[in-house]
């Protein structure tokens, strides 16, 4: 029997009906057509379909919509601010952090999570926040990079001290 | 797409009274607890699992707390996420093995919606956190129809996905009491990548007497060895009541790898288990008794 489920994604609220059974990523991706939240292993065990569910990394893929009733998701597409880029997106660009792209939503959204709790990570730091996230292309040393950058460009956005 | 096929109702009670009350009345049928489910999902995406009613126990509030008193000691609800015993404080201070422990589950994805008490329920003889618990001498408390219990964590991981726990019951807390004086409590997992499942583990819990001489009680666990993590109470025969030394830890490795009963799995072969508990044993021993010595 199908069952209400409310959720914010990308600051809009929907609401839908949905067989119980149903995940997380086949909401986003199925009923809302939000295809950039990827879906890799199938299993789990690679983070491609990483999403911020509350501000903190999720496998959208090992979750029950119905268990996120009433949250807030955000995916790669609620990131970038009309045509401009968020910071961390371009980051990864500029750094080569990608090359076919499949890994790169969950690897940008981590990335976000992590900085939004500690905004000048170590080197050691970013490795363990993203261990989860498997990249067949880049070898992962430029995503580290991609990461620092983004750190970076981010402190620099923000007002100075005192300007509030 | 490997999602789950078959269909389920769907409860989820706001209370533990409003959970054991849903599954007294469902007795009958094929129910399954979930909390974050990072491991029962993937069962029944593959169709090991087929509830004809799910109840989840995420829409419950204020089971996630983590509360120390010096005196009563550690107190986890069961619906308490990896995370937060990761990110505790007073966890980090007091029981860094716990922390250290949770800090090699899997992903941070994966702690930040998996919980505490869903996986020892989930009763996996690869998790990471029944030998810790043992090793720590815990407990957990157990709410079910005829109201509460408690058993000893060694009690609770019973075989193969199978705990103490009865159809109609749910796990409500895990208390860890204050370790006595100079007691040093480690564990390690051998994985070939940070993250993974055990090959094997072995948690080793060690209390010195006053002059930190002699070793006056210990925990020897081992995990995925066998159906459920267990004591090797040979090994802790071995080493108790005697000032530990490096040959003394290894005879006490040797009597443990007796003990253990592994399989041979695509990892490793049942011979090189058995092998790895020596040398586990020895290591983690080792590392438990330096940190004796340091509290």
């Amino acid at each position: 029997m199908k069952q209400e489920l409310k959720l914010t994604v990308n600051g809009q609220s929907y609401d839908f009906w949905i067989e119980p059974k149903t995940l997380l990523v086949e909401v986003l991706r199925d009923h809302l057509g939000l295809k950039g939240t990827k879906r890799g292993c199938d299993d789990g065990s690679c983070c491609a379909c990483t999403v911020l569910v509350d501000g903190k990394a999720m496998k959208s893929c090992s979750m029950l919509a119905l268990q996120a009733n009433g949250k807030n998701i955000m995916t790669i597409e609620g990131l970038a601010d009309g045509p401009k880029l968020h910071p961390i997106q371009q980051a990864f660009i500029d750094n080569w952090a990608f090359q076919c792209g499949f890994c790169t939503s969950g690897n940008i959204l981590a990335t976000k999570a992590l900085l939004d709790e500690d905004p000048n990570p170590s080197r050691e730091t970013i490795q363990e926040a993203l261990d989860g996230h498997l990249c067949r292309c880049t070898g992962y040393n430029m995503i580290i990079e991609a990461v620092q950058d983004a750190a970076k460009r981010l402190q620099n956005q923000k007002p100075h001290k005192g300007a509030k | 797409m490997k999602n789950i096929t078959n269909g389920f109702e769907y409860f989820s009670p706001k209370s533990v009274q409003e959970a054991v009350k849903l599954m007294s009345e469902n007795g009958e049928k094929e129910f399954k607890l979930i909390c974050g489910g990072q491991s029962l999902n993937l069962v029944m995406r593959n169709g090991l699992v087929m509830p004809e009613l799910l109840i989840s126990l995420k829409s419950i509030p204020d089971q996630d707390y983590i509360k120390f008193d010096e005196k009563d000691g550690l107190r986890i609800g069961a619906l308490a996420t990896h995370r937060a015993v990761e990110q505790s404080a007073i966890i980090a201070k007091r029981f860094p093995v716990l922390t250290e422990m949770e800090h090699n589950i899997s992903s941070v994805e994966t702690r930040n919606w998996g919980t505490i008490g869903g996986n020892i329920c989930h009763g996996d003889p690869g998790g990471d956190v029944a030998p810790v618990l043992i090793a720590l001498n815990a407990n957990i408390t157990m709410a079910g129809i005829k109201g509460e219990r408690t058993v000893s964590a060694e009690a609770f991981s019973v075989g193969i996905y199978e705990t103490a726990l009865e159809h109609e019951e749910m796990a409500t807390e895990i208390h860890v009491p204050t370790p006595p004086p100079n007691t040093g409590t480690v564990y390690y997992k051998f994985s070939q990548l940070q993250g993974d499942y055990a090959i094997a583990a072995t948690a080793v819990s060690i209390t010195l007497d006053k002059n930190k001489d002699k070793c006056i009680d210990v925990r020897v666990v081992l995990s995925n060895v066998g159906p459920a993590a267990f004591r090797a109470k040979s090994a802790e025969e071995i080493l108790k009541g005697k000032k530990i030394t490096d040959d003394l830890l290894i005879k006490a490795g040797q009597a443990a790898s007796e003990e253990a009963q592994p399989t041979d799995s695509l990892d490793a072969s049942a011979e090189y288990k058995k092998e790895l508990m020596v040398v586990l044993v020895k290591r983690v021993g080792k590392e438990a008794l330096e940190r004796a010595m340091k509290g």
